[in-house]
């Protein structure tokens, strides 16, 4: 961590930025905050620990209509969103300065808390270079917590240690990846229309409609949301158990379909723990066996199966021979 | 009233004979989540759970609720108010803390104009409160002076003391319930009181422990108005913001709301649903938005619950310490890092 604040003040003080978007330490020390720091004496709150899960790509969208450039902190999954935004021009590379840092995983402290641990004073232990377990210290005791047991879905189903767009590196990354992707997706898949149709009741129905996953989403950039359109009747702010959210939440998939990079960002800060992801990974699901292995956001310029035709694409009726099996 | 009790295990008996006569609403889990919810026999009740994520507002301000309905037949318009509640209904095992926070909508809506959807619903409800065992890392009702060992203002308050529940009635509608739940209570002896006496000091203790234990509301309240408002500090707090719902619908205490049409095809639907001061199109009128930047948004939320509204209700935060926005903002910013920040901020300390 200390070399990334020695590098940013490195790039401040000779003028290759002039400003650092980081993370802040929280007031616990598994919350801490993405902010901007203007100056050496700042960095002296940055953190990078395992609790840095925030996607900063998307936070460049703003960076990039701001005056000079940024040096923002990238790990190896949010270069993708990097990448995606790129190539849909919504962040100018021009003004970012983007350190690839390593990544061994992000935890999620509600992994902590499902194992009953509560009251929780400190976690130690999180740093990239840190052991394979972290010290949870409560009031009721101190625990021991296997780093992988409290890591985020996303980080179980890992793209790859590698940055897909950086001017310099920061760190080891390491292989995290032991779970299938798919897994999930294809046991949903499985379902009857009936269990179907109870599963996503029950996770939808706990919607509140915040917006976190679609304000969160580096996919999500549209400067005016529909769904937030005062001029039309797609509004939608009233929270019903019956079909609103559910419009949502499928019409974003849709309209992310092919461009989501699976970032994960929208299952992390769900208030209400509904796995937002597989939707998302449905489509990329669908896109790989349709048009062939797919990854958005591998590269700033490939196109996306979806915007580009080829003789050999899906035909429509592939609707039918799939929705009859 | 005398203190009376229930064992852990005959509480699936009471909640069937409450809900026999009227609506139960209680903390259920749904796919994991545990909010408050209605009760039906297949319910997977967690009554133990510390904290809901959404709190017990919506049993008296539900997220979103028809006002009234408009239907055309030919040329004829025909308007229809929705009905107000005219039933009794139980909350059940609601914290100090968002009892508290029905304190602060009663401010709000029980003033002149008087909300009669609202009232309605206050006037049918029962709250039984359940004091908290083990308060989490995110709670500092203490800041507003809750005490969560005692829940004020309720009608019935419950007291989880190993596999027994002590139980006394605080309120006529209190007593009425007590009388409901019949002979599924037995009056609570010396040992009881002994233990729960016990249990509550363990309680406080744990609060003394808890990571916001000394945290203040120095520098906060009424009429802080012109020394915060311009302050430098929100500049810096806000970046981060997402400008999402999720501290606000998380909140027992927000009150904004919207009021929409919903078309119908043969009509219209007046809803209201809960709003939230983070969104872009919040109170936005014909002339523009009230507040066209981020940080004017982010800035409103906390000056609303720290300083206008003590301002305006003798004193009242609306603010009640829960800890939810501490627990599920997603960027991880909170009331207590604002709370904070101004007050390193007054003393000349740097962030």
């Amino acid at each position: 961590m200390q070399e990334l604040i020695n590098r940013a003040k490195e790039l401040l003080a000779d003028g290759t930025v002039v400003r650092v978007l980081g993370w802040r330490k929280g007031d616990m020390d598994y919350n801490p905050e993405v902010a901007y720091f203007n100056s050496a004496e700042e960095l002296d709150n940055f953190v990078y620990d395992g609790f840095c899960g925030a996607n900063l790509s998307k936070y460049m969208i703003e960076a990039s209509k701001l005056e000079g450039k940024t040096l923002v902190f990238l790990k190896p999954c949010d270069t993708y969103s990097f990448n995606q935004l790129l190539c849909e021009h919504r962040v100018d590379r021009d003004k970012a300065y983007i350190i690839g840092v390593g990544c061994r995983g992000k935890l999620d402290i509600e992994k902590v808390k499902a194992q009953g641990i509560s009251g929780i004073t400190a976690v130690s232990g999180t740093e990239l270079d840190g052991p394979d377990s972290i010290k949870v210290s409560t009031i009721y005791g101190d625990f021991d917590v296997a780093y992988t047991d409290a890591m985020l879905e996303r980080c179980h189903v890992c793209k790859g240690k590698e940055h897909k767009i950086y001017d310099e590196l920061i760190g080891e990354s390491k292989d995290t990846h032991d779970m299938d992707r798919m897994a999930a997706v294809a046991a949903i898949e499985a379902m009857s229309p009936t269990e179907k149709f109870a599963y996503f009741q029950a996770e939808l129905s706990k919607c509140i409609r915040c917006n976190a996953c679609r304000n969160v989403c580096p996919a999500c950039s549209c400067r005016k949301c529909v769904f937030d359109s005062t001029k039309f009747d797609s509004q939608q702010k009233a929270n019903v158990d019956s079909f609103e959210e559910k419009m949502f939440h499928i019409i974003r998939a849709f309209h992310v379909a092919g461009r989501c990079t699976d970032c994960g960002e929208c299952s992390r800060v769900c208030p209400q723990g509904i796995p937002l992801h597989l939707f998302n990974r449905k489509f990329i699901k669908d896109i790989d066996e349709l048009y062939g292995k797919y990854q958005a956001g591998e590269t700033a310029d490939q196109r996306a199966p979806l915007v580009n035709f080829t003789f050999g694409d899906a035909e429509p009726s592939i609707v039918n021979e799939r929705g009859s099996k | 009233m005398a203190m009376m009790k229930i064992t852990r295990d005959a509480l699936p008996a009471l909640y069937a004979r409450i809900a026999a006569e009227q609506s139960l609403i209680l903390p259920v889990k749904t796919a994991g989540q545990t909010n408050f919810g209605l009760w039906n026999e297949t319910a997977d009740v967690d009554l133990y759970a510390l904290k809901t994520v959404k709190s017990a507002k919506d049993a008296f301000f539900p997220q979103s609720e028809t006002l009234y309905t408009c239907t055309t037949e030919d040329k004829k318009i025909t308007i229809t108010p929705e009905k107000l509640t005219d039933e009794q209904f139980v909350v059940f095992g609601i914290k100090a803390c968002d009892v508290q926070g029905i304190k602060v909508l009663d401010k709000v809506f029980l003033s002149a104009p008087v909300d009669s959807f609202y009232a309605a619903r206050r006037a049918h409800g029962t709250i039984v409160a359940m004091a908290c065992s083990a308060p989490s890392e995110s709670c500092f009702c203490h800041a507003f002076g809750i005490d969560p060992t005692e829940p004020a203002d309720a009608d019935v308050v419950i007291w989880p003391v190993g596999d027994t529940l002590c139980w006394k009635a605080m309120t006529e509608k209190g007593e009425a319930l007590t009388a409901l739940a019949g002979d599924l209570l037995t009056a609570a002896d010396a040992a009881d009181e002994t233990a729960l006496e016990n249990a509550k000091a363990f309680t406080k203790s744990v609060m003394q422990k808890l990571p916001y234990a000394n945290l203040t509301l120095e520098g906060w309240g009424a009429d802080k108005t012109d020394e915060k408002f311009n302050s430098p500090v929100w500049d810096d707090l806000y970046k981060g913001c997402l400008a999402c719902g999720t501290c606000t619908f998380v909140c027992p205490t927000c009150q904004c709301y919207d009021i929409k049409d919903y078309n119908t095809g043969k009509g219209v639907q007046r809803y209201r649903c809960w709003d939230s001061c983070m969104y872009s199109d919040f109170t936005m009128m014909a002339h523009g938005n009230n507040r066209n930047s981020q940080m004017q948004r982010f800035r409103q939320r906390f000056m609303h619950k720290l300083v206008y509204f003590p301002t305006n209700n003798d004193g009242m935060f609306s603010c009640v310490g829960c800890g939810r926005c501490v627990d599920k903002c997603p960027a991880s910013l909170n009331i207590v890092k604002v709370i904070r920040a101004f007050q390193k901020a007054e003393k000349g300390e740097t962030k």
